[in-house]
């Protein structure tokens, strides 16, 4: 029973676990919102994006169980993010390069 | 004998694969909503003061209520699942009631957060609008577009988590079978996360 009981249900986190990833993404929001009046010039955008990757990654992880999930599931999420970020990363080499040519 | 008891107990369910029916299908939100970032920094790379000039015209503060209001319904939907774990039932459907809560709460600020744009004559084709600089306008259409596809996506979860606040009341989502539920929290994150970066691009460029 205990078997095939563990293959319907997951470990998962406390209750204080979920609580404090909230007060996380709560400060680095402020965080965000703060830093946004200053003027970091060109890496103002790195800098929020940085933040916003923060956060992104203890809801993945966290909220979203990737934690405790089985490899595959982790390898699966970080394959989908490769292939977005490289395509973002190939669009900017190239449409940086024509535009200021 | 207790071979044929577990053959008959077997439950004909395989949880692992609908989760992971339930990424690949974030997955297809995540080239969705990836192709229009790819749109957004393009126009703002080739536009950077207008989109500066036209950020000025959001509100900062509605827009990090919001984000709040988002993130802590993340918090809830965490917290149903993680109640209905422990066979606490009553406290799950609270958890999942407070969640569509804070979700309506998000959509009512988005009201009057588009309320007032179309009031100064801010939409999709407006003369105040087309009067503005190119950069502006296409500054606009985005923001309309991808918040409006997410507020439709905020709209679809509030659909979603009520039917399965209906299932958890009718014992059709219980403490070892909540799979359903687990999926609904997924996608509901997933908005969150698309929020995460709607929010610093729109509404913090200064």
């Amino acid at each position: 029973m205990d078997n095939h009981s563990e293959n319907h249900t997951q470990h998962s986190h406390g209750y204080g676990v979920y609580v404090l990833v909230w007060l996380a993404l709560m400060a680095l929001t402020g965080i965000t919102v703060a830093v946004a009046g200053i003027n970091f010039g060109r890496i103002t955008v790195a800098t929020a994006l940085t933040i916003a990757s923060i956060k992104t990654y203890l809801v993945l992880t966290i909220f979203m169980h990737l934690r405790t999930e089985s490899k595959t599931f982790r390898v699966f999420v970080g394959v989908a993010l490769l292939f977005l970020i490289i395509s973002f990363v190939l669009l900017f080499t190239d449409y940086s390069f024509i535009v200021r040519n | 004998m207790s071979v044929q008891h577990t053959a008959a107990a077997h439950i004909h369910r395989d949880d692992v694969a609908s989760r992971m029916g339930m990424w690949l299908f974030l997955f297809t939100e995540l080239l969705l909503f990836g192709g229009m970032f790819i749109l957004y920094s393009v126009y703002r790379f080739t536009h950077p003061e207008d989109f500066h000039l036209a950020a000025k015209e959001l509100n900062t503060v509605i827009g990090t209520f919001n984000t709040a209001i988002l993130l802590t319904s993340s918090l809830t939907m965490a917290l149903s699942i993680a109640a209905i774990q422990r066979k606490q039932k009553t406290l799950s459907i609270i958890f999942q009631l407070l969640t569509i809560v804070l979700a309506l709460g998000f959509m009512v600020n988005k009201y009057f957060e588009w309320g007032a744009k179309f009031h100064h004559g801010i939409y999709p084709g407006s003369e105040t609008l087309l009067s503005k600089p190119s950069g502006e306008i296409l500054f606009f259409g985005l923001y309309y577009v991808m918040t409006g596809l997410h507020g439709l996506h905020v709209i679809i979860g509030v659909v979603i988590i009520a039917f399965m606040t209906v299932f958890t009341m009718r014992d059709v989502i219980t403490h070892d079978n909540y799979v359903k539920l687990e999926s609904a929290g997924l996608y509901w994150h997933l908005v969150d996360i698309i929020w995460i970066f709607l929010f610093p691009l729109f509404y913090l460029i200064t």
